[in-house]
């Protein structure tokens, strides 16, 4: 059985067929990375496991659990936790209590606790704060803690929105486009990054993109989308000669 | 200027930063229990009035200043609260009980308000704030065998622990700056916690809220029932401090008043609400007193260029007459209203703010400082 599983998943908005039967499965521990050209798909697949969209047809499983029919908030409690294409950060807040809201799903206290402030609240506030400690070390945030988002810039962000899908302690993490407004230096620093949540921290990785230098630098698989169907899945290299990949990008 | 370097994670979470913070809110907390055996009659009923008003006002603040959901009905839950009391004192319930009832009770009512209102955002979200407040309205209007319709109930002053205590003595003073006191270490816990962050998480993108665990829904529902619930206690110190309440003290004005109260105040901190509280408060006076020397006053200023007595005496009914126009308190709201939104959206603790800043870093001061950055990438897809 595989870790992920998306089985004829298929979302239409009236005629227009977004993702069409599209099925393919995540091993644990791998990065898998969904490449295609604009419009294919690609985002919308990530919105309906993240349950933004609903599918019209299809299932999803995770760690052999149908999630299809779960809550939106029940996804990141399963633990897959998610980035976006364009951050979707708390802008008014700092960095520190953005990716504590990264914990939300670990937080056992209840309301009359934390009116209180009880001394089982500080603890479980002085834990977060441990293992948010550990994200920013891990991405070298430590000078940005107490700014705001609102006033850091785009690459940081981007940096940022990372560090709160990690400060859930994910299972399986999707990134959104994370070199999309990136320059080069820090695509570079994404792509480490991305490897070392696989080998240092052991999340499975399932990632669109576009910058293909970094695809072929972190995945281990590739599956090509265009129209909403599957084009071509395997090895980078194979995905990227397979002739029905070059024709969608080409458009020979 | 003073640096602070964190060594431990108790330095975040504790509430004041710095020794500093103790000296001053100690110094304020005595000069505050001090204030009822120095101030006038008046002026203590005034700073009750602060203290109920601030207290509305930190409600006010977690639904919409950090949970992001606009009310214009908090009238109709401080009504709630204040009938639930007389009602209840009726039948000779004591005052620490109905006290929580009331707050129990409105916290309920504020949760069923929350609930339709999950589908709600922005300016639709204050409509449907709006209906409910006038529905309450006219319940207590209607409703005469509970509410006496109309003409009113009467609320006897509370007993605490078999004492008796006056609306206007120290004692009931004490007691509305203790809830006042209570509700803003609360409200400051809860900011600290998992429920206040994911309140914030809410107001700033409903999205990633979801995206990251928190179910959206619930926490909304929270949020109207907390609110609710500290305005329904806030309401119950409101009826005993007037004695006497009728539906049409619990008018939308009223719940204008409360948003003039964190908008004038500063939407993000609780300092905002109780210095809105402050100024909500004391422009009544202000304006009374406009409205009784001012007339005088401008025909003193035309007899001395020369407007001769008959010119003077003119004037002088000319603005006497406009000051005591109908509706020129509700005029005046609204220019406040948009003068801050337009000048300091900010709001008052944001101009402390700024000027404690200039003092600190003194010639170096930048007014760019507190300046909003424009952000351009901004997703809209996903709402």
């Amino acid at each position: 059985m595989s870790y992920f599983r998306a089985e004829n998943l298929s979302l239409h908005f009236g005629g227009l067929k977004a993702v069409d039967a599209v099925s393919f499965a995540v091993e644990k521990g791998e990065i898998l990375s969904i490449i295609g050209p604009n419009g294919a798909g690609k985002s919308s697949i990530f919105n309906l496991i993240s349950r933004i969209y609903r599918p019209t047809s299809g299932r999803i499983f995770f760690e052999d659990q149908d999630i299809t029919e779960q809550p939106p908030y029940d996804i990141a409690r399963l633990g897959i936790a998610r980035t976006f294409q364009n951050i979707e950060l708390f802008e008014n807040a700092t960095v520190l209590s953005n990716l504590l809201v990264g914990r939300h799903r670990h937080s056992t206290t209840q309301l009359w606790q934390e009116l209180l402030f009880l001394p089982s609240v500080r603890a479980n506030e002085k834990l977060h704060r441990r293992r948010v400690e550990q994200v920013i070390e891990f991405l070298d945030l430590e000078p940005y803690r107490d700014k705001l988002i609102s006033g850091l810039p785009y690459g940081v962000r981007k940096v940022i929105e990372l560090a709160r899908a990690l400060c859930s302690e994910p299972k399986l993490i999707l990134l959104d486009e994370p070199s999309s407004g990136l320059n080069v230096e820090e695509t570079d620093d994404m792509s480490f990054w991305i490897r070392d949540m696989k080998s240092e921290l052991g999340v499975t990785v399932l990632m669109v993109e576009h910058d293909m230098s970094l695809v072929n630098r972190v995945s281990d698989r590739v599956i090509a989308l265009n129209y909403g169907r599957v084009l071509a899945m395997g090895s980078p290299t194979d995905v990227q000669q397979h002739p029905d990949v070059v024709a969608a990008y080409l458009g020979a | 200027m003073r640096f602070l370097f964190k060594t431990d994670y108790e330095d975040d979470i504790r509430l004041f930063p710095h020794s500093g913070y103790l000296v001053s809110y100690g110094l304020l907390l005595a000069v505050l229990l001090v204030a009822p055996y120095v101030l006038s009659s008046y002026l203590m009923s005034q700073l009750v009035f602060v203290c109920i008003y601030a207290t509305v006002g930190v409600a006010l603040l977690i639904l919409t200043g950090f949970t992001g959901q606009a009310s214009l009905g908090h009238a109709a839950f401080l009504a709630i609260g204040a009938y639930t009391a007389a009602y209840l004192q009726k039948y000779n319930v004591p005052f620490p009980i109905y006290f929580l009832a009331a707050g129990a009770l409105t916290g309920l009512i504020g949760a069923l308000v929350g609930f339709p209102a999950l589908r709600l955002q922005g300016i639709y979200l204050v409509i449907a704030t709006i209906s409910f407040a006038f529905i309450v309205e006219e319940i207590l209007a209607r409703w005469e065998s509970v509410t006496n319709g109309n003409e009113g109930m009467r609320i006897k002053a509370p007993s605490l622990l078999g004492v008796t205590v006056p609306r206007d003595s120290p004692t009931f003073y004490f007691l509305c700056l203790a809830v006042l006191v209570l509700t803003i270490v609360g409200t400051l816990n809860l900011l600290r916690s998992p429920t206040g962050r994911a309140f914030v998480a809410i107001r700033d993108s409903e999205t990633a809220a979801r995206s990251m665990g928190i179910n959206v829904a619930l926490y909304k529902v929270k949020s109207f029932a907390i609110s609710a619930a500290i305005t329904g206690f806030a309401g119950v110190l409101f009826a005993h401090k007037l004695s006497f309440i009728s539906p049409e003290m619990f008018t939308l004005q009223l719940s204008i008043e409360f948003i003039i109260v964190i908008l004038i105040g500063g939407t993000f901190s609780l300092h905002g609400a109780v210095l809105g509280a402050i100024f909500i408060v004391m422009i009544d006076p202000f304006l009374t007193y406009l409205k009784d020397d001012m007339p005088g006053i401008i025909a003193g200023i035309a007899a001395t260029f020369g407007a001769g007595t008959q010119g003077a005496a003119n004037v002088q009914s000319k603005v006497a007459a406009f000051a005591s126009l109908n509706g020129l308190k509700g005029a005046i709201y609204g220019i406040i209203i948009v003068l801050f939104v337009l000048f300091e959206p900010l709001g008052l603790y944001g101009r402390w703010l700024k000027i404690k800043l200039f003092f600190q870093l003194f010639p170096l001061y930048k007014r760019a400082t507190f300046k909003r950055q424009k952000i351009y990438v901004k997703s809209e897809r996903n709402r």
